[in-house]
C-alpha cells in the first residue's frame, strides 16, 4: 500500500467514525495544566501578554497602540446577524499550556495533547509527512509542535508560530504585520492586535515552490478564552504556497468568542491558494452554546501577476462574520473566491468577500455557495470595487443560496462600485430549493432521502469542493452530510 | 390459511391494481382503476389529458401527495402502498419521467453509482466494483446511443428533450427494473429520438420483465408493439384489446370513446 492510499484509508476510517456519530464529535476537553490571565482587558493585561511572549519593544507598543484605537471604535451593528452583547471584561485573554520545553521528538509531546491529536485523527506524524502535510498545532493560544521545521527550512522556508516569528524574525514581522489588515482597520481586527496570542507565520522565498501543503489545526481550549490568532503569510517573488486551515472547538454552554486576523501579501508573479474548512461548535439544536466567530482575513496581490485564492467551508461556529478579501494592487493580478456557508438550526452566518481592483487588467472570481437548514440565516455581502487606475479589470460573481425546509432564511447583498468604466462585472444569483420533484426523482431511482440530499447538496457545491486539496474536500463533503444530518423530515 | 393461499395465487401477477381510487386536493382523480400485468408483456395506456395517466404513474411509484382511498396495489406479493418510494424501486418499480429532473453539479455517473449501489445494499449486497460498474456503463450507453460526455455531465442540465429521454432510458437499462413505466416518453421527440428510444426498450424487453407505457398517441406503439391497450378516460380503464385497438383509436380519435360511453 502506498502512502497515498495509506492516507485515504485512514482519513476514511475517520470519516466513517464521524459520519456514525451524531452529536458533535469534537466536543471534548483536554485537561493540561494552563497558565491564564486574569479576567478583563486592560493595558496591563496587553504589557502581561507581550512580556509573557518575552516580545520586543516595537511589538509591544504595537499591541498599545492597537489597543488604544480599539478603546474608541464600537462592534459593528451592520451584520445580519442577533446575539447578546459580549462583556469584554469577561474574558480572559491569555491561555497557555504550562510546558513549553523545546521538543526534539514526538515523544516529548505531552500525553494529554497527544490524545486530542489522536481524537482529531491525527496520531501519527509519520503518516503526515508521508501524505506530505506539515502541522503547526496550535493548543489554545501557544503553538506546542512544528513538524517538518527542517525539510523546509532547507528550502529557506518558514513556517513557525507568530510568537517564534515576533523573536526570530523580528524584521519580517514588523515589516509586514498590519500591512494588509491595519489594527483600525474594524473593531475586531484592533481587539486581535492588542491582544492576539499565536497564530502561524510563513515566509516563501523568491523562486521557491513550497513542497507541501501546510497545515494548522486550531482548538479552542479553555473555558472562556477568547481565541486571538494572527496569521501572517508572505510569497515572496515567483513562490507559491497552499495553506490549510483546519478549525474544531470543545463543546460549551457559553458563547466563546474568536476574532482571527489573517494578512497574506503576494510579490510579483507570487501565488498564495488559502483553504480552511471550518467547523467548530455552532450551539445546540436550540441555539445554546456555539462560538462566536468573527475574522478578519485579507490578502494584498502586492506584485504583477501575483494571485490569491481563497477558499472556505464554513460548517461550524454560532455565528460567523468573516470576508476574506483580496486587495489586487499588481497589475495581471487575480483574486478568487471560493466559499461553501453552511447553517442549520440556529446558526447566523454573514460571509463573503471583497475585491478591491487597483492594478491594471486585474481580474476576480467569486462562487459562494449558502444552504441553510432549520431556523438558520445565512447571508452573502461581497463587495467589488473597480478604481480608477484599475483599466480593463473584470469580475465574475456567482451567488447560489439553497434552502431546505421553510424556516430558514438565505440573503444576498451585493456590493458593486466601479470608477472606470473599462470594467466589467458579471453577476449570477440563483436561490433554489431542494425541492420534492428533485427528491422524488432520486428516490424512484431507489436512492432514500438523507442519501439524495448529500447527492443534491455536494452537487451544488461542487464547483468549490474542486479547489480544495483532495483530502480536505472528501472531509468537507463528510462535515456538510453531518451539519445537515436529519434537517428536512 | 386462506390469507396464505390467496397470497399464492395473486402472486403469479407481477402487478395488480384493484379497484383503486384516489383524490387529490377534493378532486377525485382515479375512479375504480383496475388492471394485471403479468411478467414479459408490454402494456400501453392511452387517454385524453387530464383523464388521470399520469396520476396512476404517481401512484404506483408513491410520489408524496398520490395516496389512494380505495382498492389495493400488489407488486409481486407487496402491497405498494405500504412501501416509500425508494423501497418500491428496489422492488424494481422503474419510471421514466415525463419531465425528468435537473440535479446541477450531479453527473449521470455518479447518480447511477448511488442508485445502483443503494439498491444494492438494500439486497445485502456490497457496493459493485469499480470496473464492473464502468463496463455496465459503457454497454448500457451504448443500447441507447448515448454518447459517453453525457454521462459525466450535470444530469439533464442543458440537455435537449430528446436527450433528457434517451438519458431516462439509460437509467432502466442501468437499474435492470421488472416494471418499467413510460409516461409519456414520446412526448417532445422527434422521429429520430423516437426511433432511438423504442430500441432500447424493445433491447430490453424479457421473459421476466413488462413494461406499462403511458402514452397519448399511437405513434410509439409503432415501434414498441404492446400486448394489450388500455383506454383510459375518466379515471379508469374503459376500454381493453389488443394493438388494433391504438390503430382504430388513432383513426376514430377520442371522441369515439366518450361516444360509445355516453351510449352505454
Amino acid at each position: 500500500m502506498n502512502a497515498v492510499d495509506k492516507k485515504m484509508e485512514n482519513t476514511n476510517d475517520l470519516l466513517i467514525e464521524k459520519a456514525t456519530e451524531l452529536d458533535y464529535k469534537y466536543g471534548f476537553v483536554t485537561d493540561i495544566e494552563q497558565e491564564i490571565a486574569n479576567k478583563g482587558l486592560s493595558e496591563e493585561i496587553v504589557r502581561f501578554i507581550s512580556a509573557k511572549k518575552e516580545e520586543p519593544e516595537w511589538m509591544l507598543e504595537w499591541r498599545l497602540t492597537a489597543f488604544r484605537q480599539w478603546l474608541r471604535m464600537e462592534e459593528p451593528k451592520w451584520v445580519n446577524v442577533t446575539y447578546p452583547q459580549i462583556n469584554f471584561q469577561d474574558l480572559i485573554y491569555y491561555a497557555a499550556p504550562k510546558k513549553k520545553a523545546k521538543l526534539n521528538s514526538l515523544d516529548e509531546v505531552d500525553p494529554e495533547i497527544r490524545k486530542t491529536w489522536d481524537k482529531l485523527g491525527i496520531s501519527n506524524m509519520e503518516q503526515n509527512k508521508l501524505a506530505n502535510v506539515a502541522m503547526d498545532f496550535v493548543m489554545d493560544s501557544e503553538s506546542v509542535f512544528t513538524s517538518f521545521k527542517d525539510e523546509l527550512e532547507k528550502k529557506g522556508i518558514i513556517f513557525c508560530s507568530i510568537s517564534e516569528a515576533i523573536k526570530n524574525h523580528s524584521e519580517l514581522v514588523q515589516k509586514y504585520i498590519g500591512s494588509v489588515v491595519p489594527p483600525r482597520d474594524n473593531y475586531y481586527s484592533a481587539l486581535n492586535s492588542a491582544v492576539f496570542s499565536d497564530g502561524s507565520f510563513v515566509y516563501i522565498p523568491k523562486g521557491v515552490r513550497c513542497p507541501m501543503e501546510l497545515s494548522t489545526y486550531f482548538r479552542i481550549n479553555a473555558e472562556n478564552t477568547g481565541q486571538f490568532e494572527r496569521t501572517l503569510i508572505i510569497a515572496d517573488d515567483d513562490s507559491f504556497v497552499s495553506y490549510l486551515e483546519g478549525c474544531t472547538a470543545p463543546q460549551r454552554d457559553e458563547n466563546q468568542l474568536h476574532a482571527a486576523v489573517v494578512e497574506l501579501v503576494a510579490h510579483d508573479r507570487a501565488e498564495i491558494k488559502y483553504s480552511t474548512v471550518q467547523n467548530w461548535y455552532p450551539g445546540d439544536a436550540e441555539g445554546k452554546g456555539g462560538i462566536y466567530n468573527f475574522v478578519t482575513k485579507r490578502g494584498i496581490c502586492q506584485g504583477v501577476k501575483s494571485k490569491i485564492s481563497w477558499t472556505q467551508v464554513e460548517t461550524g461556529s454560532a455565528i460567523t462574520w468573516k470576508y476574506p478579501s483580496c486587495i489586487l494592487k499588481g497589475d495581471d493580478s487575480i483574486g478568487e473566491f471560493y466559499s461553501v456557508a453552511v447553517t442549520n438550526n440556529h446558526q447566523q452566518a454573514d460571509t463573503g468577500t471583497k475585491m478591491i481592483h487597483i492594478g491594471k487588467n486585474t481580474r476576480s472570481r467569486i462562487v459562494s455557495k449558502g444552504i441553510s437548514a432549520g431556523k438558520s440565516q445565512n447571508s452573502y455581502r461581497g463587495l467589488v470595487q473597480i478604481n480608477k487606475t484599475a483599466d480593463n479589470a473584470y469580475n465574475f460573481s456567482q451567488c447560489d443560496s439553497m434552502l431546505m425546509g421553510g424556516d430558514c432564511g438565505a440573503h444576498t447583498f451585493p456590493y458593486i462600485e466601479i470608477k472606470n468604466n473599462t470594467g466589467k462585472v458579471e453577476h449570477e444569483a440563483t436561490t433554489s430549493k431542494i425541492g420534492e420533484e428533485q427528491l422524488f426523482y432520486c428516490n424512484q431511482r431507489g436512492i432514500g432521502d438523507e442519501e439524495a440530499i448529500h447527492l443534491i447538496v455536494n452537487g451544488f457545491c461542487k464547483e468549490v469542493f474542486k479547489e480544495l486539496p483532495m483530502e480536505f474536500a472528501v472531509e468537507a463533503q463528510k462535515l456538510l452530510e453531518i451539519t445537515l444530518e436529519n434537517s428536512v423530515g | 390459511m386462506w390469507d396464505n393461499l390467496y397470497k399464492e395465487i395473486d402472486i403469479k401477477y407481477m402487478l395488480e391494481v384493484k379497484n383503486i381510487h384516489s383524490q387529490i386536493e377534493d378532486k377525485q382523480i382515479l375512479k375504480g382503476l383496475s388492471l394485471t400485468i403479468n411478467k414479459g408483456e408490454v402494456h400501453a395506456i392511452m387517454g385524453p389529458n387530464g383523464t388521470g395517466k399520469s396520476t396512476f404513474a404517481s401512484t404506483l411509484t408513491g410520489k408524496d401527495g398520490y395516496d389512494i382511498t380505495s382498492g389495493e396495489i400488489l407488486f409481486e406479493g407487496n402491497d405498494l402502498m405500504e412501501l416509500d418510494p425508494a423501497e418500491r424501486a428496489h422492488l424494481g418499480l422503474f419510471l421514466a419521467f415525463q419531465y425528468p429532473v435537473e440535479i446541477s453539479g450531479v453527473s449521470t455517473t455518479n447518480f447511477m453509482k448511488a442508485a445502483i449501489n443503494e439498491k444494492r445494499k438494500a439486497n445485502g449486497l456490497p457496493p459493485m466494483e469499480a470496473k464492473e460498474f464502468l463496463a455496465l456503463m459503457k454497454e448500457k450507453s451504448e443500447l441507447v446511443e448515448l454518447n459517453k460526455e453525457f454521462l459525466t455531465r450535470s444530469i439533464n442540465e442543458g440537455f435537449s428533450g430528446g436527450e433528457k429521454k434517451r438519458n431516462e432510458i439509460f437509467q432502466m437499462a442501468m437499474l435492470d427494473p421488472k416494471l418499467c413505466i413510460l409516461d409519456e416518453t414520446d412526448s417532445g421527440l422527434d422521429i429520430d429520438a423516437l426511433r432511438i428510444v423504442a430500441n432500447g426498450v424493445n433491447k430490453l424487453r424479457s421473459a421476466d420483465n413488462a413494461f406499462l407505457i403511458i402514452t397519448h398517441y399511437q405513434r410509439l406503439l409503432d415501434y414498441i408493439v404492446p400486448d394489450f391497450v388500455h383506454i383510459m378516460y375518466d379515471g379508469r380503464i374503459v376500454k381493453t384489446g389488443d394493438k388494433n385497438l391504438a390503430l382504430e383509436l388513432e383513426e376514430k380519435g377520442y371522441d369515439w370513446i366518450k361516444e360509445s360511453l355516453a351510449n352505454q
